[in-house]
């Protein structure tokens, strides 16, 4: 028998029953704060999504956190170079979970126009779990908004994307594996 | 006699309850517990409405829309956040002074809502009119630059210890030139008492009588409140997030909610002081004058916030030192001999 079941019938207009888990994930869903981190041109379309004109705050994800202790969702805008990968994890290891990534742009989907670059990454999703690809070249605001939208039906519906928990949980180990040094030395 | 709503309906609440518990001492003393659980409401209310309105008013002015697909008029989106925050990681950092760094946070909370205890919300409407009531004021709200120190320094992290710093030296010396302003409105007065500066100005708004301490005085409130555009503690392009740089989810947010209650205090403050408080035309009760006087002022500081970049710390302290106390110097000379000149032709 339903929850729901139990309310009696002259009280069902007045009583909502939901599981706390479906409240959190409202909650979560409905207030995803970005981390204000750009690497290059992409993240100018992401101020542009939070100016007046596109207005991210709308959905209520315009709050910006310089911090990423505070923030939700690392957006990672623009070309990915290798130097700039070590800071890119640290700032991402340095989020409370749970956290969420946003790979935006051709660049950092596939490498974009410099897939063959000794010193590009091919590919965010080989250094951090990836939630929602966001391909373009640039995207435009309004396809971040989309993909802000798809973020959200995510993470109120999880089996939407089946197999992600796996990629969620990886462990630190394996991501300084798959990091490849370019240069001698250790990364960080 | 008081004639305030609120003064009125306590009066009678008092003499329904007295006949059913008998002892007058125990009727006060739970009068005392609703007064003080009203005022905590107050403080709690006013932060999660407040984090809605500033995000409503910063679209405004800049021609956007703001929240509005989470409940009704984006109603509900505060209520998203806290549920957020109160979900997420709790992370304390290694290395962090473990004591300060939790105890930060809930102090931080203390003056902010002490405070209210010393406004006159009404006609007889005031928790404690003590007779040296704005001297206590002032003197509660300078606690907040402690627990920005502790959480500065016993974040263990550079940005964090600046942060700090920072309020330290940013607060401390706009202190100085707010209670010079001051000093010209007790010199009128005649009074620390609250509710004697509020009778003060039945004739004539102090607006009108200061109003050079009217301008330092909405300048040093911004700067203590650690407003836009002076909220160097947190300037992001300089130190991160300022004190506030390692607290995650809830921890953050008790900051973020002691601002929110400081920026309604700062409110209630000049409406007070300046604005003749619950005083004004008869058609509306005292209480309702009060709010209306107290959210337009906040309106007014959130509107100074949203339009004017942040400045630098440097030139902060230069200005606090060099033009805004000598300001007050001068006035508190002028209101002297003003004072003087309006007893001699009398």
């Amino acid at each position: 028998m339903e929850i729901v079941d139990l309310v009696p019938p002259e009280l069902k207009n007045n009583v909502i029953v939901t599981s706390v888990d479906a409240l959190f994930k409202w909650g979560r869903a409905n207030s995803i704060w970005p981390l204000s981190s750009g690497l290059a041109c992409c993240s100018i379309e992401m101020m542009c999504a939070a100016a007046s004109r596109f207005d991210l705050a709308r959905f209520g994800y315009e709050v910006f956190r310089s911090c990423p202790r505070q923030s939700d969702l690392l957006i990672v805008a623009g070309t990915l170079t290798w130097k700039m990968t070590p800071p890119l994890i640290r700032l991402y290891e340095e989020m409370p979970n749970p956290k969420y990534v946003i790979a935006m742009g051709n660049c950092n989907i596939g490498g974009g126009p410099f897939a063959d670059s000794y010193s590009v990454v091919t590919g965010l999703d080989q250094i951090m779990p990836v939630d929602v690809y966001l391909p373009g070249c640039p995207p435009r605001p309004e396809a971040l908004i989309d993909a802000m939208l798809k973020l959200k039906k995510r993470i109120q519906h999880p089996e939407t994307a089946a197999g992600s928990e796996e990629r969620m949980n990886m462990s630190r180990e394996n991501l300084e594996n798959m990091i490849r040094p370019i240069a001698p030395g250790k990364v960080e | 006699m008081h004639n305030g709503i609120l003064y009125l309906a306590g009066q009678s609440l008092k003499e329904l309850m007295l006949p059913i518990i008998g002892s007058e001492l125990i009727v006060n003393l739970i009068m005392t517990l609703i007064c003080i659980g009203i005022l905590f409401m107050l403080v709690a209310v006013s932060a999660l409405v407040f984090t809605l309105g500033e995000r409503k008013v910063c679209a405004w002015i800049q021609v956007r829309i703001g929240p509005n697909r989470v409940g009704p008029w984006g109603l509900l989106q505060s209520t998203a956040d806290m549920l957020k925050l109160l979900t997420k990681e709790d992370i304390i950092p290694h290395g962090v002074d473990r004591w300060m760094w939790v105890l930060s946070p809930i102090l931080i909370f203390i003056p902010a809502a002490m405070v209210y205890a010393l406004y006159p919300f009404d006609d007889g409407v005031i928790f404690a009119d003590v007779n040296i009531g704005l001297f206590l004021l002032i003197a509660i709200s300078s606690q907040s630059v402690l627990p920005f120190l502790m959480g500065g320094y016993a974040s263990n992290s550079k940005y964090a210890m600046l942060g700090g710093m920072r309020t330290v030296a940013q607060m401390l010396s706009y202190e100085v030139p707010m209670v010079i302003a001051l000093m010209g409105i007790v010199m009128i007065t005649g009074s620390l008492k609250m509710s004697a500066i509020v009778e003060a100005q039945s004739n004539i708004w102090f607006i009108f009588l200061q109003p050079i301490a009217f301008l330092i005085f909405m300048v040093t409130c911004l700067v203590e409140s650690n407003r836009p555009p002076f909220n160097m503690v947190e300037g992001e392009s300089e130190i991160i997030a300022g004190p506030f740089t390692e607290y995650t989810g809830m921890r953050w947010a008790l900051f973020f909610l002691a601002e929110f209650a400081n920026l309604l205090s700062i409110g209630i403050l000049t409406a007070t002081l300046f604005l003749g408080g619950w005083q004004g035309p008869d058609f509306l009760p005292g209480q309702l004058w009060f709010w209306i006087k107290a959210f337009l002022m906040v309106l007014i500081y959130q509107w100074i916030g949203w339009t004017f970049p942040r400045t630098r710390m440097d030139t902060i302290l230069s200005f606090g030192w060099k033009v805004l106390l000598p300001l007050a110097l001068v006035n508190l000379l002028l209101t002297g001999f003003g004072i003087y000149i309006f007893k001699w032709l009398l």
